[in-house]
């Protein structure tokens, strides 16, 4: 894969280093990152953060530093689609256990591993912030909430078809 | 009915929008305050008694007022919209909802500060609530309220969102400012603190999205008559996040003189506990508060009706009270584990500590290890000591608060339900498959399905 972001998206990488104070371009890291992230692979890889720390003229380990203490950042490949199911008290108080054994039956993989055609990773995340609407999870840009078995496999579903539609 | 300030018009149809907030009332506030001066501002605030609704309840004025001025140099107004907080979800609410309520309180907040240039510090995951909050940092533009020379008022304003990406240290206003600054969110050493040297080693003002909102009807209805809503300290309204066994999860506002018997029975709020259960126990205010079993929850150690407020929350101190925290609600009822609940915390912050510190580090991990082991069946009666004495080694030994709030919820959970634990000691196997039940904590209410 190319690890280049589009001219697009280098105009909106200098959009963002505006919002900062001159010399501060350091803060646009975490929106670069995620941006990078989204563009390359769903993960962020030792070259991809290079190139990063090279857009923003930082030290490379600036860049490594931030992106492994971030639960949001993967610095290991990961499916198309990510789980991330939280499993923090209020969540489990409304049966994320459940969920959680459900999703490993039905993709046949255990919590942090990928299913074999690459489609699906399952992870746990603490709190989310949706405790009210629980169980739950996050799938990229959104929140899956009020999950029951049925409403997996719906997303499950959804995915195959878009993953389907998308090759 | 109790008041309603910040959700009065949350259910008004596309409210969302600048045009239906306008219309409905909205920067009207902002109109008025650009019509007073930055101190007149400030003094409103003072005079509403509003405390800080991050969870430290600290007074906004009286904060507001420790920001130093040094000629010359930028200060900064930063919204702390990090919420990560077990058992909290009411910033969101308020973004994703009305996200004007805030962009306006920002802007009174930002002149009342001299702040030109606002950042909203939200957390990474919720991608989508930062994207209604630019669609409406871009209309609130668009309308000449941010940008140069405001209303004609010589003010200058600009505001920013910042997304984090995933780290409750983050919600730690020097932390925040950390990652502000595109590093890794290991809080600061205090003092300075940010009203001296925050942002960039600018002073700087960090505030809850639900304070800086509540800066609105302040300014509206005035400061005085903010006042007179609520009891004593706590005045104004509150949003409190309920989540667990009730009926109805969700966001409710609250004007701190209703008791917690009405909050969790009355069906204008929780409406009872789910399943016609009895209730056990009650996190009141955000996983990091003390645990109360119904009975004190309910009534304090006095016997005395306990009310969702600041004080009455704590009355009885930790011994036989809790804390308002940051509203977050979570409601046990008689067939949850209270050791397998405390352990979810303790692994919670165990995986959030930033590490800098090695009583946090290193204690957080002895208590999600002893407490796995308590919650597996492998505990020992002296495992219960050691945890003890594992959180009190941790308490008020770190650089920041992460630290008691990990310590705090296993003493708590301790103190209360001591026999639970030694019924997960004493039963390895049972307490697999079973949880122990109500006991004596029994919920003092008649409960009719
Ligand atoms: C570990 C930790 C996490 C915190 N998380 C949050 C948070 O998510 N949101 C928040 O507003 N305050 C949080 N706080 C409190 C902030 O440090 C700070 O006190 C607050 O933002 C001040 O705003 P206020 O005075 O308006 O409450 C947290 C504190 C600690 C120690
Ligand atoms: S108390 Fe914990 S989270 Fe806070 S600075 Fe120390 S190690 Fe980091
Ligand atoms: S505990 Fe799962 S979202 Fe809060």
């Amino acid at each position: 894969m190319k690890v280049e972001f589009t001219a697009e998206q280098l105009k909106e990488i200098d959009k963002v280093i505006e919002r900062y104070p001159e010399g501060r371009q350091k803060s646009a890291l975490l929106h670069v990152l995620h941006m990078a992230q989204d563009s390359f692979g769903g993960w962020l890889s030792v070259p991809v953060m290079d190139y990063v720390a090279s857009l923003l003229k930082l030290e490379p380990v600036e860049v490594y530093e931030v992106a492994s203490f971030y639960s949001m950042y993967h610095i290991k490949p990961v499916g198309k689609y990510v789980f991330e199911v939280c499993h923090t008290g209020p969540c489990m108080i409304n049966g994320c256990d459940n969920i959680i054994n459900y999703i490993k039956q039905k993709l046949n993989i255990d919590v942090g591993e990928t299913t074999e055609d690459g489609l699906f990773t399952l992870k746990t995340v603490e709190c989310l912030g949706a405790c009210g609407y629980a169980p739950m999870m996050q799938l990229g840009d959104h929140y899956k909430e009020h999950l029951t078995p049925q409403r997996v496999d719906e997303i499950i579903e959804t995915c195959r078809k878009e993953a389907a539609m998308a090759s | 009915m109790s008041v309603k300030l910040l959700l009065e018009k949350a259910h008004v149809e596309g409210i969302k929008s600048y045009e239906v907030y306008r219309r409905e009332g909205g920067y009207r506030a902002a109109e008025k305050a650009f019509k007073l001066t930055p101190a007149e501002i400030t003094e409103e605030v003072k005079k509403s008694g509003l405390r800080g609704r991050g969870g430290a309840g600290f007074p906004t004025g009286l904060k507001w007022s420790f920001l130093a001025k040094p000629e010359g140099v930028p200060r900064y107004l930063v919204c702390n919209a990090d919420e990560s907080e077990p058992g909290t979800f009411k910033d969101r609410y308020l973004m994703e909802f009305i996200p004007h309520i805030l962009i306006e309180g920002m802007i009174i907040s930002s002149f009342a500060l001299g702040s030109n240039r606002s950042y909203i510090y939200i957390r990474g995951e919720y991608a989508w609530v930062a994207d209604i909050l630019e669609t409406a940092i871009g209309e609130a533009r668009a309308n000449g309220w941010l940008g140069k020379n405001i209303q004609n008022s010589g003010f200058d304003c600009e505001m920013y969102v910042h997304r984090g990406a995933g780290a409750y240290i983050c919600g730690e206003e020097t932390a925040l400012l950390e990652s502000l600054e595109g590093k890794r969110g290991n809080p600061r050493i205090k003092p300075p603190f940010p009203a001296v040297k925050g942002l960039y080693g600018c002073p700087t003002v960090v505030n809850n999205v639900e304070t800086l909102a509540a800066v609105v009807p302040i300014i509206n209805i005035t400061g005085e008559e903010y006042a007179k809503i609520g009891v004593g300290r706590s005045t104004g309204t509150k949003l409190i996040s309920a989540c667990g066994n009730i009926k109805k999860p969700g966001i409710y506002e609250i004007d701190m003189t209703i008791s917690v018997e009405e909050f969790i029975y009355s069906d204008e709020y929780c409406g009872g506990i789910a399943n016609g259960k009895r209730l056990k126990a009650c996190i009141p205010g955000g996983s990091s508060v003390p645990i109360l079993p119904a009975n004190l929850l309910l009534k304090t150690a006095k016997g005395e009706t306990r009310y969702m407020n600041y004080e009455s929350l704590s009355d009885g101190g930790f011994a036989t009270g809790s804390m308002m925290g940051s509203g977050g609600f979570i409601v046990l009822d008689e067939d949850q584990c209270v050791v397998k609940h405390t352990y979810t915390l303790s692994r919670f912050y165990w995986h959030e500590s930033c590490g800098q510190c090695s009583p946090c580090r290193e204690g957080t991990g002895w208590l999600e290890k002893i407490m796995r082991n308590m919650e597996n069946g492998k505990g020992t009666m002296s495992d219960i000591d050691l945890l003890w004495d594992v959180q009190r080694r941790i308490e008020g030994n770190t650089i920041c608060p992460l630290g008691d709030a990990a310590a705090w919820p296993v003493a708590a959970a301790i103190r209360h339900f001591r026999d639970e634990f030694e019924w997960h000691v004493l039963n390895p196997e049972k307490c697999l498959t079973e949880n122990y039940g109500l006991a004596h904590y029994a919920d003092p209410i008649q409960v009719t399905t």
